[in-house]
């Protein structure tokens, strides 16, 4: 009895450390992460700019929903026709536009690199060249990429009408489906070997009696893969969805560093939603409570995608588990 | 009769085979072809890439990277923005690593009031992108006189909850509590034993994460191109977003080889810890 005492008291003394280990975590976060959260947000409902005539700030105000009415709204009085939900749309078209493709290659080759009848003996060198994108600088590829689209004498296009596959020269940067193409490709290119890397484990976590199973059933490579590979893969198939959307509302540097402007040519088509936000605090007028308000609308469409994911993510036995002791608890009260 | 049916499964494997590495071999080409023509492109003279495709490299290396050298140090030398990134990814690395290890051993070696509440909260905030605040934060950056200055760069790394995840899936499995408890009774202080025991037995994770944080502040463009102002204390990829400017625009083959020269370190570094990376990059994906 005693003893159990004292081993007691020992947890709770040496239980104040954990406070001491998590808390420079903690307060770096609370001031480099929530107050400029905090920050952001409040700045979302002020009057805030930078009058350029007479030099000087104006503001913050507090000014209400003002700024969102702005966002929301366009000058002609239509809802969402406005630059940052155009913004917001060119976004979520290249995330999906190299999303879609990325998902699809990538399953198929992890789905090559796990198989046990049809060995590829050179997968650890194919990983490393085909991951190695990821890692390079996201500007210098960018930059190198405008180099190789330059019109009229970049690679590309010597390539195309040396082969004599266009006679003229292609102006890639200056047509809107181009120039998207590229972003959504350079994302592409730059991500489907971590996503591949990613499910290849994916497979490799799940039993092989599973495999062998259906292998003695009869099963049919394809019916393995649709009856087993895929339904136990959704989960981590879910989670590189919500974190690459997560990820490529984010996008920022390829768009920024490949258009002729830096403002997402050709007429803001490819412009994203980050790009505007900092165009509106940090260009002109310096407009940061607009900034602010089109920085929340990033926030909450990032935070629904979170949500999604926690939802997705959740610990489906616990809940169970949960829910069965509760029933318990009902049924021997209805007891009593 | 089943010698055939073998022989014929066995064609069929081999078909597959074939085909399989072929896609796979198009795929590690289409890696490589853009860093190719880069490469190829800074040995040739301005005029030659002006005139025609090439995919065998010249000669003009050294005068491209002369030129380059030059035009760079009419604003700041060439090694100055290299020196810069280095700086600020060797000291964010450090911080980084050091510190979420350190919060991950708080909420896996101690058992106190909140710790699965602070756990729950740093998996929530793992999501939150440093963009949806970057207004807010620029703006209390230069209010407490910190813009154009590298602490905003490197003080935040040290909360960083995806490293903290990583190295607390690790730590349950590495490191067993009970050497903790046998540390205590040989009267090693909590600080020292997360220092001399606990650290020790988690270089793997260490390492990886080291390598992920390193290359994340290194490739880092957003944050810096947005608070940092004099030329002097640019970082290579702001180098990078410059070379598309006036001063280079008319000289390709400095421009080619502006972009290898800054490619080269994390090539080097890649090829030398692919395995580890990927490794990583497997582990950190297959979360629960």
């Amino acid at each position: 009895m005693a003893k159990s005492n004292t081993s007691k008291h020992k947890t709770v003394e040496y239980g104040r450390y954990g406070y001491y280990f998590i808390a420079p975590f903690f307060i770096v976060f609370a001031i480099f992460q929530l107050w400029p959260l905090i920050y952001t947000i409040g700045l979302a409902f002020c009057e805030n700019y930078y009058d350029t005539m007479w030099n000087a700030e104006v503001g913050p105000y507090f000014n209400g929903l003002a700024n969102f009415a702005t966002i929301f709204k366009s000058t002609e009085g239509t809802y969402f026709d406005t630059y940052t939900f155009r913004a917001l749309g060119n976004t979520l078209i290249m995330w999906f536009m190299n999303f879609a493709p990325q998902i699809l290659l990538a399953l198929l080759l992890a789905v090559w690199f796990t198989d046990t009848r049809v060995k590829i003996k050179a997968q650890g060198a194919y990983k490393v060249l085909v991951f190695m994108p990821n890692i390079i600088t996201a500007a210098t590829i960018s930059v190198l990429f405008y180099k190789l689209f330059d019109y009229p004498n970049g690679p590309i296009n010597q390539l195309l009408v040396n082969a004599g596959i266009w006679e003229q020269p292609y102006q890639f940067l200056a047509t809107k489906w181009a120039t998207r193409s590229i972003i959504s490709f350079i994302n592409f290119w730059m991500w489907y070997g971590n996503t591949m890397i990613v499910l290849t484990a994916g497979v490799l976590g799940i039993s092989p009696s599973l495999f062998e199973a259906a292998r003695v059933d009869g099963a049919t490579s394809w019916e393995i893969f649709k009856n087993v590979t895929l339904p136990l893969l959704r989960p981590i198939m879910l989670f590189t969805l919500v974190n690459s959307a997560i990820g490529g509302l984010q996008m920022y540097d390829i768009p920024k560093l490949l258009t002729t402007s830096g403002r997402g040519d050709p007429d803001f088509t490819t412009r994203t939603i980050t790009m505007y936000i900092r165009e509106l605090a940090f260009t002109g007028a310096r407009q940061m409570g607009k900034a602010g308000a089109a920085s929340l609308v990033l926030f909450v469409v990032t935070l629904f995608f979170s949500l999604v994911l926690f939802y997705i993510m959740r610990d489906k036995d616990a809940i169970k588990e949960k829910k069965a002791i509760k029933a318990a608890q009902k049924a021997r009260k209805g007891a009593n | 009769m089943n010698k055939e049916k073998d022989g014929g499964l066995h064609a069929s494997i081999m078909i597959q085979q074939i085909i399989r590495n072929a896609i796979c071999i198009f795929l590690c080409l289409l890696s490589l072809i853009p860093f190719w023509i880069m490469i190829v492109n800074a040995t040739r003279t301005s005029v030659a890439i002006q005139s025609s495709f090439s995919m065998i490299p010249s000669t003009h290396f050294m005068e491209n990277w002369n030129n380059l050298l030059k035009q760079a140090a009419t604003q700041a030398s060439l090694w100055r923005y290299m020196g810069n990134s280095l700086l600020i990814a060797v000291s964010s690395t450090v911080l980084s690593v050091y510190f979420s290890t350190m919060t991950a051993y708080g909420v896996t070696a101690y058992k106190f009031k909140g710790a699965n509440f602070a756990w729950a909260f740093i998996m929530a905030i793992m999501m939150i992108p440093v963009q949806v605040s970057s207004i807010g934060f620029f703006r209390f950056m230069y209010a407490i006189g910190w813009g154009n200055n590298y602490l905003p760069l490197i003080i935040p790394a040290i909360a960083a909850p995806a490293t903290v995840f990583f190295m607390r899936q690790y730590m349950i499995s590495a490191l067993p509590l009970e050497i903790l408890d046998s540390a205590r009774i040989d009267g090693s202080g909590e600080f020292r034993t997360f220092n001399t025991i606990a650290m020790p037995l988690m270089k793997p994770a260490v390492a990886t994460q080291c390598i992920f944080a390193f290359i994340g502040s290194w490739n880092n463009f957003y944050t810096p191109s947005m608070l940092l102002t004099s030329q002097v204390k640019f970082t290579l990829p702001m180098f990078v977003q410059q070379m598309r400017g006036e001063r280079f625009r008319s000289d390709h083959g400095m421009i080619y080889a502006g972009l290898a020269v800054t490619i080269m370190p994390i090539f080097i570094v890649y090829f030398i810890l692919s395995k580890y990376i990927i490794a990583g990059v497997a582990l950190g994906g297959v979360k629960e």
